[in-house]
């Protein structure tokens, strides 16, 4: 765990949402290694989903610099962005984010067909342990069997790197279990750098470090010596 | 297959409503273009080609009598190519079960030589053989019309002596497509009949033994007809020449040009704005779609789609629906552009038809279609790809709404916080609402565009047959009489009131302009037959001087108090300068008119009539038809009654079929834009419907946000709609005129009322079928995708 993946100074963010200007991000510092998985903690509104949308190129930052491996992500203009996206992330979103009019084998295959050296859909939703659901419609599927679909098209192109902003959310913790597990499976077995927003203090124990969100910034980081694995964790 | 192209064919499969109604919009568009081209160019084609295949006349002359030897001197005119003396005169028909009188156009064909022109396409039977006056082969319409057959007798007043012919051909002639009897506006084929006959039998029978009273001429290319036309003119002068005149005023090719005039304006009209119409509608529509799906183009960009492939995407989509909406207008436009033709083929008797459908028309229907629809989704894609991929996938930010209905406003006018919530969604998003509104009044334009055709015939007819020319028939002697005749014709049975009235060709002229028409000379008094100023007022015939109608006056650029040319085509001839008085009304014809004793003086040859505006008792009718029967001296008989309902019935049949379509069409074209308003709104509030439910709305008051919202666009929908339907209507009547008949600019009020009715109800069955989508709304699974 030596090479840096992300390294990101003095990070900012404003949004203006409608009438309103949010200071989402209040500058961040920060680098995450190759192979890590980090959990980032805070409230609402900490600024935990600004940085995870910069860091994945959904977003751009107001000011500060973020860089990933030899790419400076600030300096890509949108198809920069588009072409880091769709080489390097895999995105798992709270709300699963699938498309409603394709199966689960589909939804993989939208990426699938783009990504350089991909898994086939199959391979990729056996891993989240959905061989059985391939051609089931989001709508046919549980909350936690959608976000493993989700999962699933994250880490099908074989991505350096798994964005997930609040995968069990809308989950109970059963479910949400299961999508941790999924998770942490391809952490081990793929050594894609992982970076995970929760509010949900508990799931912080499967991290290699935790980073505390607030107001924009971060307030403080720990590192687990030892890991829990997703079995253990209740909430 | 891709599973992008997978998600394109079931987004299109779950919308296939949605998608069908916009499909069904385009067309209905693309269709009014395909139809109304295909039949117009159809038409032409068929009459060019029958025209050139049977040889139809380019200059026609009438003289009073000429030897056969001028027919020479015809041929050595510079320019002219053919030339073919003939006789034709007409007759009074005496058939069995007609209890009116009926007039037959007796024509001569060569004895021994082929027709040189105006040749006829025999349909059954031969020519009549040579010297035979007692055989005739007659047209094909009065046939059909008194279902004779070969063989079949009837008897006509020929030259003042009764004879019975037999029928031995039934044929069709370029000359008599439209055909007219003297005096009618429409041509009605029980009451008049072209009659071919020997040309040795019919110059005994009218005494014009090796001579003609009639020519026909075909010119060569390159020629100037106009010359042409003059030396003609000069050398039948002596002979009794009432003037050469070309194709454009050839009876039968005038009416049909003006019938081909009102479809072409038709289809110069009316696609191009249903076109555009259904073109503003799919891009708008689409527009809106497509910006609900602003999520997934989110995601597809936050997954590494770059813009093009997503852009592709929904340009597939709108393709496709374009692909349905082009290919359902084409197949329904070239099938009702065939009917429509062979309607009109039908009514102009033609002996074949030729269907064109241009590529050109296609094409351009093709891509208008295709570039408003993509146009459409490549707007709301750009505006979706301008957002960072993150603040796509959100929902939009809630937008800023203005307050009002709050506050200060009493309680008791305050509407409901559901009337609120539907209006502010108007106002906050007023290009939105006022573009769904003007694409309502759109509808309701198309809808009184298409109606008001009836209102202008009605208006027509109104002042046509009741206000101008009242009298019940219209008897026209076979040459001029002198006024004496009048006397003869008060003493027929049953005859209440008789008018003179004297027509004289001439040909007017005003600098570099001129046209050939006749001047009719009516009495001060009249009141049967009579002369409205553009007020629809009667006017008094003046002293001295000419009154024009307002075509008359365009054409000539002539204005109260010129001078004006007056060239005498008959009688002692020569040109006289005459005043004009009065422009005045008329929707048929070119139509000059003058106090007959005027004319008189004008013509200096003493009191005439040509004919005498009668009116009857109907009582007495069995009588005076018997009696006229026996009138050698009479040519043709004119009756008012059957006029109009000819009238009628033609433009049932011609403006009718055409005019239905583009009601149905703008019926659709109205239902999909209402249709497909309300439904986008659906979507774009379902999050909110959903919550208003969860809350404890009822269905039915959920569902009155959406319809609130609907039903003040509507109602703003309707007056915008009927300014532009009076705009698009005025530019459709314009493109109407023709010199043998104006149509009025007309809209009643009824009009307004139906079009709005209409799409009123398209908006209630809009409605319903949101409210029933309401009812079905899924709250958790709108609710559960985002908080």
């Amino acid at each position: 765990m030596t090479e840096v993946v992300f390294e990101a100074r003095g990070l900012t963010k404003v949004y203006r949402s409608g009438e309103v200007e949010v200071r989402a991000l209040a500058g961040v510092d920060l680098e995450l290694q190759a192979g890590e998985l980090v959990v980032l903690l805070g409230p609402s509104g900490s600024g935990k989903s600004t940085l995870l949308n910069i860091l994945g190129g959904l977003d751009h930052a107001t000011s500060g610099y973020v860089r990933f491996r030899d790419h400076d992500l600030t300096a890509l203009d949108d198809s920069g962005l588009t072409a880091y996206r769709r080489d390097h992330v895999g995105f798992v979103f709270q709300f699963y984010n699938l498309i409603p009019s394709l199966t689960a084998r589909e939804n993989v295959a939208l990426v699938t067909e783009i990504a350089h050296n991909p898994m086939t859909p199959e391979e990729s939703l056996e891993l989240v342990g959905l061989g059985q659901r391939m051609d089931h419609f989001p709508a046919q599927m549980s909350g936690g069997e959608q976000q493993r679909v989700a999962i699933a098209r994250a880490i099908a192109k074989r991505p350096d790197v798994l964005l997930c902003d609040e995968p069990t959310g809308a989950l109970d913790s059963k479910t949400g279990i299961r999508v941790l597990e999924a998770l942490s499976l391809i952490n081990t077995e793929l050594g894609t750098t992982t970076a995970l927003i929760t509010h949900n203090a508990a799931i912080r124990e499967m991290a290699h470090r935790v980073f505390l969100f607030g107001d924009g910034r971060i307030a403080g980081m720990q590192v687990n010596e030892t890991r829990k694995p997703p079995s253990a964790i209740s909430w | 297959m891709r599973a992008l192209d997978r998600k394109l064919l079931r987004d299109l499969r779950r919308m296939w409503a949605q998608a069908l109604a916009i499909a069904l919009v385009m067309a209905s568009g693309a269709a009014t273009f395909v139809l109304a081209s295909g039949a117009y160019r159809s038409l032409d084609e068929t009459r060019r080609s029958y025209y050139e295949r049977y040889r139809f006349g380019e200059v026609f002359a009438d003289i009073r009598r000429a030897p056969k030897t001028v027919e020479e001197q015809i041929l050595a005119i510079s320019g002219v190519a053919a030339a073919e003396a003939r006789i034709s005169r007409l007759a009074l028909l005496d058939i069995e079960g007609l209890a009116e009188p009926a007039t037959g156009q007796a024509i001569s064909v060569p004895d021994m030589a082929e027709q040189r022109l105006n040749r006829l396409h025999l349909r059954a039977g031969r020519l009549p053989e040579r010297e035979r006056t007692d055989e005739v082969t007659v047209n094909e319409a009065f046939a059909k019309a008194h279902k004779l057959q070969l063989g079949s007798t009837f008897k006509a007043v020929l030259n003042g002596k009764k004879r019975e012919l037999k029928i031995v051909g039934i044929a069709l002639s370029p000359e008599f497509i439209y055909a007219l009897g003297p005096g009618d506006l429409m041509p009605d084929d029980r009451r008049f009949a072209v009659l071919w006959m020997s040309e040795k039998a019919l110059a005994a029978l009218f005494d014009l033994d090796g001579a003609f009273n009639s020519v026909s001429l075909r010119l060569l290319r390159g020629a100037v007809e106009a010359d042409v036309i003059e030396k003609l003119d000069s050398l039948l002068a002596r002979y009794g020449g009432t003037g050469a005149y070309s194709r454009r005023d050839q009876l039968s090719h005038a009416f049909l040009d003006a019938e081909l005039k009102q479809l072409d304006a038709l289809r110069r009209v009316m696609p191009p704005i249903f076109l555009l119409v259904s073109a503003f509608l799919i891009n708008m529509t689409l527009m809106r779609m497509i910006a609900l799906e602003r999520e997934q183009i989110g995601l597809l960009k936050a997954i590494g789609y770059g813009p093009l492939p997503i852009a592709a995407h929904y340009i597939k989509f709108v393709l496709a629906i374009a692909l349905v909406g082009i290919s359902i207008g084409f197949l329904i436009g070239v099938w009702l552009g065939q009917g429509l033709t062979r309607l009109y083929a039908d009514f102009f008797h033609f002996p074949f038809l030729i269907f064109q459908n241009d590529a050109d028309i296609f094409a351009t229907a093709g891509i208008v279609c295709v570039v408003a629809a993509v146009a459409g989704a490549i707007r709301a894609v750009v505006q979706i790809l301008a957002l960072a991929p993150a603040v796509a996938m959100q929902p939009p930010a809630p937008p800023r709404y203005r307050r009002w209905f709050s506050g200060r406003v009493p309680a008791s006018i305050r509407p409901s916080q559901l009337t609120i919530m539907a209006l502010r969604h108007i106002s906050r998003w007023p290009v939105r609402a006022g573009l769904t509104s003007l694409g309502i009044s759109l509808g309701i334009a198309l809808l009184i565009t298409a109606l008001l055709s009836f209102d202008s015939v009605d208006l027509m007819i109104d002042v046509a047959f009741f206000r101008t020319d009242r009298q019940h028939a219209t008897l026209n002697f076979t040459d001029d009489k002198h006024s004496r005749a009048l006397q003869a014709v008060e003493r027929l049975p049953g005859v209440l009131r008789a008018e003179p009235y004297r027509a004289v060709a001439v040909r007017l002229r005003n600098g570099h302009l001129s046209r050939k028409l006749g001047i009719v000379g009516k009495p001060k008094e009249m009141d049967l037959s009579r002369v409205l100023d553009v007020a629809f007022q009667p006017v008094q015939l003046p002293e001295t001087g000419l009154m024009v109608d307002e075509r008359v006056a365009e054409i000539l650029q002539l204005r109260r108090g010129d001078l004006v040319e007056v060239e005498l085509l008959e009688g002692r001839r020569g040109i006289r300068l005459v005043p004009v008085t009065e422009v005045i009304k008329s929707y048929l014809g070119l139509m000059a008119f003058m106090d007959i004793d005027a004319l008189h003086d004008l013509m200096d040859d003493g009191p005439r009539v040509t004919g005498v505006h009668i009116a009857y008792d109907a009582r007495k009718q069995g009588e005076l038809f018997a009696a006229i029967k026996s009138t050698p001296a009479l040519g043709s008989i004119g009756l008012q009654q059957h006029a109009l309902s000819r009238f009628r019935e033609t433009i049932a049949q011609n403006i009718n079929y055409m005019v239905t379509i583009y009601v149905v069409l703008a019926v659709i074209i109205a239902f999909g834009v209402v249709y497909n308003s309300a439904r986008i709104q659906l979507s774009e509030h379902a999050r909110e419907i959903a919550s208003l439910r969860v809350l404890g709305f009822t269905r039915a008051e959920v569902s009155r946000v959406l319809l609130t919202e609907l039903a003040v666009l509507t109602i703003v929908a309707v007056p915008l709609g009927w300014i532009i339907g009076y705009g698009f209507g005025w530019l459709l009547i314009k493109a109407f005129s023709s010199d043998l008949y104006r149509v009025p600019f007309a809209i009643e009020r009824a009009t307004y009322a139906k079009a709005s009715l209409v799409v009123l109800a398209a908006t209630a069955v809009s409605a319903l079928i949101v409210r029933r989508r309401v009812d079905k709304l899924d709250l958790i699974a709108v609710l559960k995708t985002r908080d």
